[in-house]
């Protein structure tokens, strides 16, 4: 853009580009830039579902943010932790805005990564050659969800303190002695306890955001290898052009990061509302029980887990028998790590699977929101018919997958992605 | 790519949303950075303490704490008073010139009524509390000592109005805290509301 | 058929948002709605006054300040000292009470807790209900009983002002000749110094109060929203129109 550009502007812009060649003699910055970004090719066809990566990111940049400055304010011991939040929102200049950001975005958080995960079931984005950058996307949910678990018990409310004991417990399952060792293991006392809550601190702000830090640069860096997958489901590496330009990519900068600033835009509008006007979001996003301090003499009525954690609850209660039930809720997550090998079809995209595909995919999501709903209700005999029935669904899904997605009639696959201005 | 790009759309475009989202990222800083002022339990611990003058004999001093800090409050005698136009020759800021005290508090007496003195008593030099050496010819600090006070860590010696004295390594008055007085009976230290210099 | 699927989304959304998320009162009884109303100033002082007056004997709110009650409320420093403070307490302390913890479990069997957060962990319509809901029982120690908390070991601290209610059965014979009694609602035993719209003003007053306390920057933390979602419009419509213009590249 050569608007007028005085002499005093262009020695501001020679140094720049002296800077900028001095560290790309040291270090790969433009390098970088240019692999990743203004010529990391992606398709041009990405739609609505392809938002949720980057806003995964922002999100997760958002949570170390407000985290950090929690950190400075909150005391992670039994005696003081509660009083330290409400220290935080009351005395603590801005203090109750920092703890509502971090308090939305963990929910918001499972929001945009359910979605994320859910593109990828549309698009075959875990399929070959996709299988690791989906193992490491798996990782990063395996690791959100350890986050947002020990994360939950620092405000040492009722439902932190009896959500703990309820799940650190469930390993006590585990049969041969080594389920109550395991428990006490953990909880590091014979109950959860200040030691407890201490060490899930430890966690919660140090090691499992470094594991997240690295597992998402992993996940960045296997994705950037074999490039994006497409709601077609088409290669684009497959079609080049003469400059060896995938005829259906553009580059990520400036039509992507023009396209995601927009994404961003919408998203902080929605959490904003949610921050200003609804943070408790009915009991959902703040729990009401939790505004009691942790009493160990006292459970309350209904022990839940946080809404993004109760489809699994619901498998867990689904089973009569405890270990059983332990074992099946892992289960549902291991079929999640394996799904690259379970799925045999041909073809990526449902755009072009046939009807029982289809079929399957729209069932997966009512069980799996099903399941989301019924881990929220008390337990009744009709609740628990239901999530038998979902539970079945769902693993339904995953094991008769090798055969339905064989049996299951395609389409042809174009060689161009479709595309409509 | 297109030929007809219009150039000056994009660029205003850019510009518009740059300057928006920078704005929107400077206000969000806000909050942060302003978490870090002193919170309302830090304003309510470091809140102005209040002491009963009315016990306090002549020749006595008390000390409080405020805000972490030791505070004196000294009801000096007229004997003490007579002694501070004498040594001004022996003091490096005899007149209060160095920002180390309220605007109502940089006259001879550093003080706002003439026989109670409100120090801070924090040596000047490394932080020590100095100790009161109020007798005058001392043996501890010297025979033509008129009284004031002596920090024991380096030697460092202020008289009986706060003031450094020459030759030691404390190189300012000690602080006169803000203060007013409520009533004849009471200062309260750590808030001078209305008081003019 | 994508968009369809996000229609399901959300419709499963709100019916999930839409399910009570405070249960029905304790005792299963229901609940007329509080109808405070946050904004309003004067209620709020005279809640101050009457949970002081009236609660903080027993009941600390130990993470409000004082000082902050007088920005909230519009009251001076002396009104807060005068009116609401009454053992020495400074305008930067919180409100704490005297009453040790131990001596309380002993005389009323449970601690009364601390209600800076009562509003949001039981919610408003729990709490004006629950002020209401006292009546007679012969059988408990206190004399009492509560309906929307069964066992309550809480005193009708109110009563002089309220009066004191009889509960009202009515009695269904099942098919065996068994005798079921409900309680259906309460009666007017004695009257209180209040008359019944007067009480229920006071009540609504002490948990507007109560409402207030939990959570004191809930009406400045609305109005922010307001300008940043405003704010945020702005910005989502350059960026919009920044990506229309980029992408005209793209055929």
């Amino acid at each position: 853009m050569k608007s007028e550009r005085t002499p005093a502007l262009e020695r501001v812009t020679e140094r720049m580009h002296a800077l900028l060649i001095w560290i790309d003699a040291r270090f790969p910055l433009s390098k970088m830039w240019r692999e990743h970004v203004s010529e990391y090719y992606a398709p041009k066809n990405f739609n609505f579902w392809y938002y949720f990566g980057s806003l995964a990111m922002l999100v997760l940049v958002l949570q170390i943010i407000t985290g950090i400055f929690l950190t400075m304010s909150y005391k992670p011991s039994a005696a003081e932790a509660f009083a330290s939040v409400e220290y935080i929102m009351r005395d603590v200049n801005w203090g109750w805005l920092i703890r509502y950001m971090h308090s939305t975005g963990a929910s918001a958080i499972f929001i945009v990564v359910y979605l994320h995960m859910f593109r990828a079931v549309l698009y075959g984005s875990y399929k070959k050659p996709r299988e690791l950058l989906w193992l490491f996307g798996m990782l990063i949910y395996v690791a959100l969800m350890a986050e947002a678990f020990f994360g939950y018990l620092l405000p040492w409310g009722q439902m932190s303190y009896w959500g703990a004991q309820v799940i650190v417990s469930l390993f006590g399952a585990i049969p041969f002695g080594i389920g109550e060792a395991l428990v006490e293991w953990v909880r590091g006392d014979y109950f959860i306890s200040d030691i407890t809550l201490n060490r899930f601190f430890a966690l919660h702000v140090i090691a499992v955001p470094f594991a997240l830090v690295f597992l998402v640069i992993a996940h960045i860096l296997a994705l950037h290898e074999v490039g994006s997958n497409n709601p077609d489901g088409i290669e684009i590496k497959e079609n080049k052009d003469a400059d060896g330009i995938p005829r259906d990519g553009i580059p990520f900068h400036p039509y992507y990061t023009v396209k995601d600033i927009m994404g961003v835009a919408v998203f902080l509008a929605l959490f904003s509302a949610v921050v200003f006007f609804a943070p408790e979001m009915g009991g959902y996003f703040l729990e009401h029980a939790n505004f009691e301090p942790a009493n160990s003499l006292k459970t309350p009525e209904h022990i839940a887990p946080v809404w993004y954690f109760t489809p699994f609850y619901a498998i867990l209660r689904a089973v009569p028998d405890k270990l059983m039930g332990v074992l099946m809720m892992g289960a549902a997550i291991v079929m999640l790590f394996i799904l690259p090998w379970l799925d045999r079809s041909p073809v990526r995209s449902i755009r072009y699977r046939g009807w029982i595909c289809k079929l399957a995919v729209t069932l997966f999501a009512i069980s799996f929101l099903a399941l989301g709903y019924l881990g929220l209700q008390p337990v009744s005999a009709t609740f628990t018919l239901a999530a038998r029935v979902f539970t079945a669904i769902y693993f339904m899904f995953f094991l008769l997958m090798p055969f339905y997605t064989r049996w299951d009639r395609t389409k042809p696959v174009p060689d161009r992605v479709t595309f409509h201005d | 790519m297109t030929s007809d790009v219009d150039l000056s759309r994009r660029h205003f475009l850019i510009v518009a949303t740059t300057v928006t989202g920078t704005v929107g990222a400077v206000l969000a800083t806000v909050p942060f950075i302003s978490s870090w002022k002193p919170s309302a339990r830090a304003q309510a611990v470091g809140a102005p303490v209040e002491v009963d003058i009315s016990k306090i004999d002549p020749g006595s001093m008390v000390a409080i704490k405020w805000r972490g800090k030791a505070v004196w409050v000294l009801h000096r005698t007229p004997q003490m008073l007579a002694t501070l136009g004498k040594i001004e020759d022996q003091l490096r800021d005899p007149f209060s010139n160095e920002p180390q005290q309220p605007a109502y508090a940089a006259n001879e007496q550093r003080s706002i009524r003439s026989e109670f003195l409100v120090l801070v008593g924090v040596c000047t030099h490394l932080g020590c509390v100095p100790l009161e050496k109020f007798q005058p010819g001392d043996p501890e600090v010297g025979a033509d000592w008129l009284g004031g006070f002596f920090c024991p860590c380096h030697g460092s010696k202020f008289d009986l109005s706060g003031r450094v004295y020459k030759g030691v390594p404390a190189p300012t008055n000690l602080v006169v805290p803000p203060h007013r007085y409520v009533g004849d009976a009471t200062v309260l230290i750590g808030n001078d509301s209305g008081v003019t210099g | 058929m994508i968009k369809g699927r996000l229609i399901g989304v959300i419709v499963l959304g709100a019916l999930v948002l839409s399910s009570p998320a405070f249960a029905a009162g304790s005792g299963g009884a229901k609940m007329e709605p509080a109808n405070n109303v946050l904004g309003n100033v004067r209620s709020l002082q005279r809640g101050a006054r009457n949970f002081v007056n009236y609660c903080m004997g027993c009941h600390s709110a130990k993470y409000v300040r004082y000082n902050r009650l007088a920005d909230d409320l519009q009251l001076s420093e002396q009104q807060v000292t005068d009116n609401l403070m009454f053992v020495g307490e400074k305008l930067l302390d919180t409100m704490d009470i005297a009453m040790d913890p131990l001596d309380a479990g002993r005389w009323f069997g449970q601690v009364p807790p601390d209600l800076s957060l009562i509003a949001r962990a039981k919610g408003t319509d729990y709490v004006f209900n629950y002020l209401k809901g006292f009546y007679l029982d012969p059988d408990r120690r206190n004399g009492t009983d509560n309906l929307f908390l069964p066992g309550a070991s809480m005193p009708h601290v109110l009563w002089e002002l309220q009066g004191l209610q009889k509960p009202v059965y009515e009695a269904i014979i099942d098919p065996n000749g068994n005798v079921h009694k409900f309680m259906v609602g309460f009666e007017q035993a004695t009257e209180g110094l209040l008359s019944p719209k007067e009480y229920d003003q006071f009540v609504r007053d002490l948990t507007n109060f109560l409402e207030y306390i939990s959570e004191p920057v809930k009406l400045e933390r609305q109005k922010l929203g307001v300008r940043v979602l405003l704010f945020l419009l702005l910005f989502f419509l350059f960026s919009y129109l920044l990506k229309r213009e980029y992408w005209k590249d793209i055929k």
